[in-house]
């Protein structure tokens, strides 16, 4: 019954496709792919942000929004029908074709990264090779719609905004893809689904996830900081802070490209959780080896969520990061701890299997980073105030 | 010969064109981002995954983003909105008809036009093979080159305080 | 320990979170309309006028003295006395106001109408809920709007009240008691010359007797 449970969209899709002519087969089946994910994912973002916002809300301690609908969930509702029928304000002086296309681009390329990842067993859209690389690739696509929409905008806070985003995006694009190279040299492969089928097998109850060992451990943060650096979240949200420049490089968009903005930012956002989930957490398999009777995209889900959690809980707690700490953050810290992690990893390989391992191994990180960390905290003099015409 | 091919030839070509014949400068970089788009997009058709997706993730992540960089810190804010084609369309147009020829007529006559064996399916752990056994002088010397220009754009960008105090 | 700082944050605000969910005191927002927060007795918003018993014209303490309306520092009060009178708290016939205004839109709130009132007849409400959407009359509140009954006044102020209601009931109980003694000092002083006019008229009737024998014999 769980195994049918488990494939119950892959075989209704079979049934489908069945009844569909031949000739036109691998283009219904491509449509009914992607159907879904263009359905559920901007659903799990009309929830996400009114989530988002009653969980900061308690982190406040104050309500979120708790009028519109039950506690508050048809809250996207309203937003979405306000961002639809705003007037759209395009300045005089913008460059009126590239201010369109930026947030159709950064939409686009957001949904792009969906198509190579595992949401289930056997429920990937494209079982690429270079899965990976593919996801990657199709993230530095967004640089380019911020400058687009930076640039076309002709406005000076806009400029700057898109000037800083794109430096904190290319900054911590490296620390992404260095994060993701340890769980490929592991896997031995690019695929998003060989990886994922890697980390499904079971000892005693615990299961083989990357995340349980030390290189994984160090590499899924790194892989979380990052992320959350690449989308633009607090507390790297310094290219859209409200209160330091208005909204950076969207600032001159209104209605309906806003809210295009926004989705793009927050599917880009599930997207880095869902590779997360595939390179580190296992993907769609159970923590434990008696709950596989859940299905496996229930399990995806959840620990999507659970990320989506801790987005908003960092977000809650956090102050934002200025821009010199931020790029210092990613160059002087993170950088030599991915680099540090790759090394550790080869260590892991070449090593046989054991508590020696595990404990050679994080030795081998925490005690460089520890130092690391102690080092650059002594390079900042805290001067002693004085004050010049107060005394 | 393709529907998909055809599409891909055709924005490439409809970019690259844009590129040469579009007034603005960002614009003509943004529609040689286009070009590189559809370069990828034909290389992931013949089922190079590898090179197809390295040419997304390094010249549209990239160098698209270097060269409007490079193109907007130099360029002084133009008030007057410029004609969206520059003005030597023709004469560019017909040098690139020039070269295109020559380039036609050499592909054309090398036998490369011949079905061709089936070629082998090669596998990024290939790449990686060849270029730590093969090819690792090359990578070395790549490295070195990229680490020097980093060092340079890092002096050239240094804040010079310790001479000023 | 590396990242300490970050960790101990989280478990703050994780605490947060969980707490507002258990306890009140990590959730302070009250929900306006339906909940409104607990004033203290001291809460003032605009003055009113205090009237005893069930009719708002007889009972009206106000006795147009137009001292509040002196003292007014905004000057929002406007005072017109009447042309007759009527028995006040106390009993006493005094004048009333026919017309008494305040603009409540110029009013500050200083309370001081309600120091210098010697009647008690002018004291603090505490109700805001007093948008209009008449901008020309909205915020000019007249005799009738402003005439609150003592019930209401013992609701809003309740120390105040029973200070200004006992002071009333002794004040009407002395009265009374002047009155009481005036009457039966009146009724001792009219029975006193009651009998005086008596003990007059019966010596009047016994002199004229008296006073004719005397003459006769006085001829002899």
């Amino acid at each position: 019954m769980t195994p049918s449970l488990d494939q119950i969209f892959v075989v209704a899709k079979q049934t489908i496709l069945g009844h569909v002519p031949a000739a036109a087969q691998p283009l219904a089946s491509a449509v009914l792919s992607v159907i879904p994910i263009l359905v559920i994912f901007p659903l799990l973002f009309a929830i996400t942000t009114v989530l988002e916002r009653k969980g900061l809300g308690r982190i406040q301690n104050r309500y979120g929004p708790n009028r519109t609908g039950p506690a508050g969930f048809f809250q996207p509702v309203a937003d979405g029908i306000k961002s639809l029928t705003k007037e759209d304000i395009v300045p005089l002086s913008a460059d009126q074709a590239v201010h369109f296309l930026a947030p159709v681009l950064l939409a686009a390329a957001s949904f792009l990264g969906y198509a190579v990842l595992p949401i289930g067993r056997n429920m990937v859209i494209m079982n690429m090779n270079a899965g990976v690389l593919f996801f990657f690739a199709v993230g530095s696509v967004v640089e380019l719609a911020v400058f687009m929409a930076g640039w076309s905008s002709r406005s000076k806070y806009s400029l700057l905004g898109a000037m800083r985003a794109i430096a904190q995006m290319i900054s911590y694009e490296v620390p992404l893809v260095l994060a993701s190279v340890v769980v490929i040299m592991q896997a031995g492969s690019l695929s998003t689904v060989a990886i994922v089928e890697k980390q499904a097998g079971y000892t005693g109850i615990f299961p083989h996830w990357f995340v349980f060992t030390p290189w994984g451990i160090v590499g899924f943060v790194l892989f979380m900081i990052a992320a959350t650096a690449e989308s633009n979240r607090s507390p790297f949200d310094l290219p859209e802070g409200e209160s330091e420049i208005i909204a950076g490089y969207y600032i001159e968009y209104s209605g309906f490209k806003f809210a295009l903005f926004f989705l793009g930012e927050y599917l880009g956002m599930f997207a880095t959780s869902g590779m997360a989930i595939t390179l580190f957490l296992g993907g769609w398999s159970a923590p434990f080896s008696f709950l596989q009777w859940i299905p496996s995209y229930v399990w995806f889900f959840a620990k999507l969520l659970a990320l989506i959690a801790g987005f908003i809980w960092i977000r809650g707690t956090l102050p934002r990061l200025r821009m010199d700490q931020l790029m210092a953050l990613a160059w002087e810290f993170i950088l030599p701890t991915a680099i540090l992690n790759m090394l550790v990893a080869g260590v892991w390989r070449f090593m046989p299997a054991g508590i020696v391992r595990w404990l050679v191994c994080a030795v081998i990180l925490a005690v460089p980073c520890a130092l690391l960390a102690q080092g650059l905290k002594k390079k900042k003099k805290f001067q002693v105030r004085t004050y010049q015409f107060a005394e | 010969m393709t529907v998909a091919f055809l599409i891909l030839a055709v924005l490439t070509v409809a970019g690259t064109a844009a590129a040469m014949g579009l007034r603005n400068a960002v614009h003509c970089v943004l529609a040689l981002t286009v070009g590189f788009a559809g370069v990828a997009a034909i290389y992931l058709q013949l089922d190079a995954q590898f090179v197809g997706l390295t040419q997304i993730m390094v010249y549209v992540g990239a160098v698209a983003i270097l060269a409007v960089f490079a193109i907007m810190m130099t360029q002084r804010p133009t008030a007057e909105k410029p004609a969206t084609y520059s003005s030597f369309w023709l004469t560019g147009s017909v040098i690139a008809a020039g070269v295109f020829a020559v380039l036609a007529r050499a592909i054309l006559t090398s036998g490369a036009t011949t079905a061709a064996p089936a070629e082998p399916q090669i596998s990024v752990q290939q790449i990686g093979d060849s270029l730590m056994h093969q090819y690792v002088l090359p990578l070395e010397i790549m490295g070195l080159l990229l680490t020097a220009a980093l060092i340079g754009a890092v002096v050239i960008a240094m804040d010079h305080r310790e001479e000023s105090k | 320990m590396v990242g300490e700082g970050i960790l101990k944050g989280l478990a703050e605000t994780a605490r947060n979170f969980f707490g507002s969910y258990v306890g009140k005191d990590r959730l302070t927002t009250i929900q306006y309309p339906e909940e409104r927060l607990p004033q203290i007795e001291a809460t003032r918003s605009f003055p009113f006028l205090v009237f005893d018993g069930q009719d708002a014209q007889q009972g009206l303490r106000c006795v147009a003295c137009q001292i509040c309306e002196k003292e007014c520092p905004p000057k929002c009060i406007l005072i017109k006395k009447s042309a007759d009178k009527k028995p006040d708290a106390v009993g006493k016939p005094q004048f009333y106001p026919a017309i008494f205004d305040i603009d409540i839109s110029v009013c500050m709130s200083c309370q001081i109408c309600v120091e210098v009132c010697p009647f008690d007849a002018i004291k603090m409400d505490v109700d805001y809920n007093l948008s209009s959407d008449d901008r020309f009359g909205g915020l000019m509140l007249h005799k009738e709007q402003l005439a609150k009954s003592n019930q209401y006044y013992n609701e809003i102020h309740p120390t105040e009240a029973t200070a200004v209601d006992t002071f009333f009931a002794e004040e009407r109980a002395k009265a009374e008691a002047k009155v009481k003694a005036a009457a039966e000092a009146k009724a001792a002083a009219e029975a006193k010359a009651a009998a005086d006019a008596k003990a007059a008229a019966e010596a009047e009737k016994a002199a004229p007797a008296a006073q004719e024998q005397p003459v006769g014999g006085e001829t002899k």
